[in-house]
């Protein structure tokens, strides 16, 4: 994974003791909470409805175990025991004392982490496949633009001050596992007819409060020209967007506003004053980053392993784990590993200080170090060996990290809502806690198959509820807590954004309003059909139908 | 008028606050002062906000609660939730009475 350089070592550290005399000020008065406020945003402190809650960014949602142990050392020492891991692959804690944030960057900065880039109206942290180096559809690794673009964006002086917050996500294979369709900016690396590999450029996308799936604005760019063509973009965006109305302020509704066509031409002509210059990519300076993201030392393995064949077939618990939380490797004898942050009636996305100690320690046994943050909340762990998948599920187990409901029902994606978020109008936690109860059985969420519910406690969709394949939105109703219900949408490479079923739900009806839409959906479907192959299929009318048909 | 109390975060750890008397910030609100009427309201308000200016607590704000004279319990479910603790997580409630964010 990359390492820093001295000026990333420098940068980060002058950040710290910029920090650290900010904090001083602010407590000895020199700064009022309004000037406060700002600097320590951007450093990823925000204050919420308990305490400071303290974002860090984990770039690309690539993870050492080095880092995870600091991770569960500041959990430990700092908060209470726990990490919340979110959908944009960060990591919050949520019991931070003012006080003691200089101390805690510090601590991060030793592993090489920091939360620049986790707060404000700047070009935050670039998100990524969470099986980048590793999927076995995988065109190239988006890691190595993601990290040149985040040592491009961190701390540009002309994107530093945006009209908006501005997300970039990378995938690397034709299988988006990365939502870029919601993001600011969203781009697919794929190869053009003469087999060069480029991106597609993909704009304005996102959720919130009007959610739209990006356009294409590019079909193929080189990726020499991906700095200057972001430059472009964010150039246009920076003299164009909104700074009056802090609804209409992102991307999406600048390119909607002016059209997509218009503004691919101001993106070009942009383009074509900075193109070839500074910004231009270098191949020496590409493979200078791919280095960092080299493979590691695999081995040369059989594609079929005896050993694990026999547990398969002797232990079925094994053999369903597999089936759902176990993904196809692009190396002969490994297997990528996904560890559900998602118990049964669990939090979606926490983890303990232990757990965390415990996994970094399983990430050097079965792997090379490293690990991954999905923005689903899970863990995933790369590369692990098929002759060590059955020792590795037995002590995941015990770890509580082995539900085997990965892409099924269970695996919930809820934003903390109410429950911590000064933002929130509903609590998220408890209904995804009681959704993941009520289809505990393992048998059901097979039958059930590939299921996503995503819950969001208000409309800035931090839950991603418009791209659930049952999205749920908390709203505040006079005073009481109501849920919207949403159906087909997705967030891959078909993205789509829900459809609203109709009235929402009070606070008891959630569950039963869900287990009507599974019920309904088990009832049409034909075939092996997923549950968003027959939404499609049918439609919202037989949904729609049962759910109101009391009413 | 509804009664209400005066709330903020502690500048220091961030930690939820009700104003009490003699100008004391108590984690418990069943220890808050209560104001009745628009005028203590105000008075009450004031000093959150004195204590603001001296860095005590950040953004101090009125909220409208009840009393049934044993206890003191918010009106609003987002107030209730920041005086009890998040009701998904019962070991970090603030107080024994921390079910009751679990009952709505």
């Amino acid at each position: 994974m990359y390492q820093y350089d001295s000026y990333d070592r420098t940068l980060v550290d002058e950040r710290v003791a910029q920090f650290r005399d900010q904090v001083q000020r602010r407590v000895a008065g020199e700064l009022s909470e309004d000037e406060f406020k700002p600097l320590r945003l951007m450093n990823g402190l925000y204050l919420q409805l308990h305490a400071y809650m303290l974002r860090i960014a984990i770039p690309y949602g690539t993870l050492s175990t080095a880092q995870l142990r600091k991770l569960a050392d500041i959990g430990r020492r700092y908060d209470r025991g726990y990490g919340h891991f979110t959908t944009r692959q960060n990591l919050q804690f949520n019991w931070i004392r003012l006080e003691d944030t200089p101390d805690i960057l510090a601590e991060l900065a030793s592993v090489e982490m920091h939360a620049i880039q986790t707060s404000g109206n700047c070009i935050r942290n670039v998100t990524a496949d969470h099986f980048a180096g590793v999927a076995g559809d995988e065109i190239e690794d988006p890691r190595i633009y993601c990290e040149i673009i985040r040592q491009w964006s961190t701390f540009h002086p002309e994107f530093s001050f945006l009209p908006r917050k501005f997300k970039i996500a990378v995938t690397g294979s034709p299988h988006d596992r990365a939502a870029v369709k919601v993001h600011d900016i969203g781009l697919r690396m794929h190869r053009n007819e003469a087999g060069e590999i480029g991106f597609e450029v993909l704009v304005g996308g996102g959720q919130g409060r009007t959610p739209v799936i990006a356009k294409t604005i590019r079909p193929f760019l080189p990726k020499r020209h991906l700095l200057s063509y972001l430059e472009a973009i964010l150039r246009i965006y920076n003299q164009l967007g909104r700074r009056d109305n802090l609804y209409k302020s992102r991307i999406k509704i600048l390119v909607d506003s002016v059209g997509v066509d218009r503004f691919t031409q101001l993106v070009e002509e942009e383009w074509q004053q900075i193109r070839d210059g500074y910004l231009d990519l270098p191949a020496a300076e590409i493979e200078r980053i791919r280095a960092f993201f080299a493979p590691p030392p695999y081995r040369a393995l059989d594609a079929q392993v005896p050993e694990y064949e026999a547990a398969l077939r002797r232990d079925f618990r094994f053999a369903r784990w597999v089936r759902t939380n176990v993904t196809p490797h692009k190396r002969p004898g490994y297997a990528i590993v996904t560890l559900s942050l998602k118990p049964t009636g669990g939090i979606p996305g926490d983890a303990t200080d232990a757990q965390m100690e415990a996994v970094a320690d399983l990430a050097d046994r079965y792997g090379f170090g490293e690990l991954r943050v999905s923005h689903e909340q899970n863990l995933v762990l790369p590369d692990v060996t098929k002759a060590d998948l059955y020792e590795l599920w037995k002590q995941l187990e015990t770890l509580e990290l082995a539900t085997p409901n990965i892409g099924l029902a269970g695996d919930i994606i809820a934003c903390p809502g109410l429950d911590y978020c000064a933002l929130a109008n509903a609590r998220s936690i408890p209904v995804a806690q009681q959704i993941s109860k009520h289809f505990s059985d393992l048998t059901r969420l097979l039958d059930i198959g590939e299921l996503k519910i995503k819950i969001s406690g208000c409309i800035n969709a931090c839950g991603h509820h418009h791209v659930g394949h049952i999205g749920i939105l908390g709203v505040d109703k006079h005073g009481s807590e109501f849920y919207q219900i949403t159906l087909g949408g997705s967030a891959d490479e078909n993205a789509a954004i829900g459809d609203i079923v109709g009235p929402s739900f009070g606070a008891t009806e959630v569950v039963g309003a869900v287990e009507t839409i599974i019920d309904t959906y088990l009832h049409v479907r034909e075939g092996g059909e997923r549950f968003l192959d027959t939404y499609r299929r049918v439609g919202l009318k037989p949904f729609k139908e049962k759910l109101y048909a009391a009413h | 008028m509804a009664l209400q109390v005066v709330t903020a975060n502690r500048l220091i750890d961030g930690r939820v606050v009700f104003l009490a008397d003699g100008y004391r910030w108590v984690e418990e609100i069943g220890s808050a002062r209560v104001a009745d009427g628009e005028e203590p309201a105000k008075a009450l308000l004031a000093i959150g906000e004195k204590a603001a200016a001296d860095r005590i607590v950040v953004a101090p704000y009125l909220i409208d609660v009840s009393s049934d004279g044993a206890r003191i319990t918010p009106t609003r479910y987002r107030e209730v939730l920041r005086a009890l603790g998040p009701s998904s997580h019962p070991a970090f409630g603030r107080s024994p009475s921390a079910t009751l964010a679990a009952q709505r």
